[in-house]
């Protein structure tokens, strides 16, 4: 970590790294959507529908791991004040919110079959409802300060607030709703997954994993960029 | 004329670009809409009967709150101070800024509100006639949480005062609005409702301007 | 045309400001308003603008437009800056020329030496770049009388020598300048109105 510290440096290595990262993200993709859409077959109880799975479990993953990254990306900001990682932070937000979005969404399409409604408040959509919460309050933050410095400050405390709530509320949520309604409204997929409909799943799961890592690494370099230029600005500026 | 305009685009130009815009109040109102079905449970039949007025109350809330944006900064950067040393009347002031806190934020909420329905099970019959209702109930809710935002402009923690100022005057909206997005309503009484949902506005339009300007004069002598 | 004040008594929370003010200004005169903290020079300058109200006492600007107000044909430019951070320089002069009423921006910018700057976020600028900005705004639109509140905080020597040739290129013109400091303004004032002296 402290390796990657100097800006410079880091630009470097994402520069370099960044081709192979999205032929691997594509690759990984290409070889995931095939298992899914065409070697694994259809559930008994699901049909076709099963497939937008395959799309919306790494998503789930995704956001949640996102978050993790930008909780842990903060922590480090806080204890060794490293710039980058505010960055790292910064940028990771909106992309795990898409993420996370993506999930509710797919989750959603996925619900008008199986409950015959759009929205059902299952524990597990009203998790991750509110943690699409969490990700527009911390890219409120942001956006509300104009002082990239205080903004960082304040970001922090915000992730990591909200990375301490994420069980918290994941427990009381799921308490509240075995309170309302049997726990057994719905299983992803029955208890089990039959190899042939995992392995697509983890091969998602690692495409979505590159695809992050590809757009976040992106992300890092355009916001370094951003700062620079601001930073000329206000050298230029000064000099009158 | 073209002054005001000026001043509306300055103002959505602003609200475009600083942080804390449509954006934070669509968060909002989410997050209040998300708080609903934790507090009475997720219950489909239950939630699709009180989707309308829950719909309306999470835009009540998201639009007054969203309106201390309207006049704070411009007072305490000192450019009302100018704004009132104009050729045009302190009081188009006043209106051209709660218009371009109505196009900035509460339209785009009286928008996406109804699509955001099926959150609460909100009748796919009901969206129509709630948009409708929505999009001319909130001119009203613009102008007058623009008074509230007048009146409190000059203290420290407006928040709560302008919610106890506002929120009555945000009755009838409220009562209308309601009654004009009922789905299964007789056409007749829906009509009635937009129609008197369009004269609050209009009342509204009268009053707000006024009513603004004064409160916003008595702060800055 | 005259800038005639009788009489002027102000007060503000219950506390008497200053009384008895009495002032007279012809085009082409720099006043000049000093005197120690909370005498009131603010408040004068607020008054005149028509953002205060006096308790007593008239001000009048013979000779000026019937359909407007005094402070509708005056600039006044107070402590704080109304500049946005949002806006680029040329933005922040775009909106007030509208506003106010014709002017040319780029001349404006010249006269405070902001023309290179034009483009960039105002909210970059520095306390005296910002100090600039806002008082570009009066050079913007023309207006016969300047109500000015401290108007050189914060400029250095090049930008103070700028702002002395934008007063009186003014005052040539026929304008009227009534600034309220505590430090030389780089022209000698045509009249100096002290106020606090014995309430």
């Amino acid at each position: 970590m402290q390796f990657l510290a100097n800006p410079t440096r880091f630009l470097k290595i994402a520069n370099a790294a960044l081709p192979t990262v999205w032929a691997i993200t594509i690759v990984l993709f290409a070889i995931g959507l095939y298992g899914a859409l065409v070697t694994a077959p259809a559930d008994y109880q699901q049909g076709e529908t099963v497939r937008i799975m395959y799309v919306h479990v790494p998503a789930a993953w995704m956001a949640l791991f996102v978050y993790t990254v930008m909780a842990l990306a903060s922590a480090l900001a806080l204890i060794f004040r490293h710039p980058l990682a505010d960055v790292a932070a910064k940028t990771a937000a909106p992309i795990g919110a898409v993420f996370c979005f993506l999930s509710l969404a797919t989750g959603s399409l996925w619900g008008k079959p199986m409950w015959g409604a759009w929205w059902v408040w299952d524990a597990r959509l009203t998790s991750m409802f509110v943690l699409m919460l969490l990700y527009i309050g911390y890219m409120a933050i942001w956006a509300a300060i104009e002082e990239p410095h205080k903004a960082a400050m304040v970001a922090r405390v915000v992730a990591l607030v909200g990375f301490i709530n994420i069980p918290i509320v994941k427990f009381s949520v799921d308490w509240w709703n075995s309170l309302h309604q049997p726990a057994s409204v719905f299983r992803m997929g029955g208890p089990t997954i039959a190899g042939p409909m995992l392995w697509p799943l983890l091969v998602m799961g690692l495409a979505y994993t590159f695809l992050f890592l590809a757009l976040h690494l992106t992300a890092m370099r355009a916001e370094i960029a951003a700062r620079k230029i601001r930073q000329i600005q206000i050298a230029e500026i000064g000099d009158r | 004329m073209k002054l005001i305009l000026a001043l509306i685009k300055r103002d959505l130009t602003l609200s475009l670009r600083q942080g804390g815009g449509i954006g934070t109040a669509l968060g909002f109102f989410l997050s209040v809409v998300v708080l609903l079905p934790i507090g009475i449970g997720p219950d489909q039949a239950l939630l699709a009967r009180i989707a309308p007025g829950a719909l309306w109350i999470a835009l009540l809330l998201s639009v007054l709150l969203s309106a201390d944006r309207i006049f704070q900064q411009d007072y305490e950067d000192g450019s009302l101070d100018i704004m009132t040393m104009g050729p045009v009347p302190f009081e188009m002031v006043a209106l051209a800024k709660a218009v371009a806190h109505w196009l900035s934020t509460s339209l785009p909420l009286a928008i996406a509100a109804p699509l955001l329905g099926f959150l609460v099970n909100l009748e796919p019959s009901a969206i129509l006639p709630l948009a409708l209702a929505m999009m001319l109930g909130s001119i009203a809710l613009s102008l007058l949480a623009a008074i509230g935002a007048a009146v409190t402009v000059g203290l420290r923690r407006g928040g709560l005062l302008v919610s106890i100022l506002v929120l009555p005057l945000y009755v009838p909206v409220l009562i209308f609005g309601l009654s004009a997005s009922q789905p299964g309503a007789a056409p007749g009484l829906t009509t009635a409702s937009l129609l008197i949902l369009g004269a609050i506005a209009l009342v509204s339009l009268v009053v707000s301007p006024l009513a603004s300007a004064a409160a916003l004069r008595s702060y800055l002598k | 045309m005259e800038l005639v004040a009788q009489d002027l008594t102000c007060e503000r929370g219950g506390r008497i400001v200053f009384r008895n003010v009495a002032l007279s200004l012809k085009p082409g005169q720099l006043m000049q308003l000093s005197g120690p903290n909370g005498s009131g020079k603010s408040s004068l300058l607020r008054l005149i603008a028509g953002l205060n109200e006096a308790q007593t006492g008239s001000l009048t600007l013979k000779g000026g437009s019937e359909d407007l107000s005094i402070g509708q044909q005056a600039h006044y430019v107070a402590h704080q800056e109304p500049v946005k951070s949002a806006l680029s320089v040329e933005e922040n002069l775009a909106f007030w020329r509208d506003f106010l009423g014709g002017g040319d921006v780029d001349d404006a910018l010249a006269a405070f030496d902001l023309s290179r700057l034009a483009t960039y976020p105002a909210g970059l600028l520095s306390a005296g770049q910002k100090r600039r900005l806002a008082l570009s705004r009066i050079v913007l639109v023309p207006r016969v009388l300047w109500l000015l509140d401290e108007p050189t905080v914060g400029l250095d020597t090049s930008s103070l020598e700028r702002f002395v040739k934008v007063m009186e290129k003014q005052l040539d013109d026929g304008g009227m300048i009534i600034a309220a400091t505590h430090v030389p303004l780089g022209r000698e004032p045509d009249l100096r109105l002290e106020l606090g002296g014995a309430p």
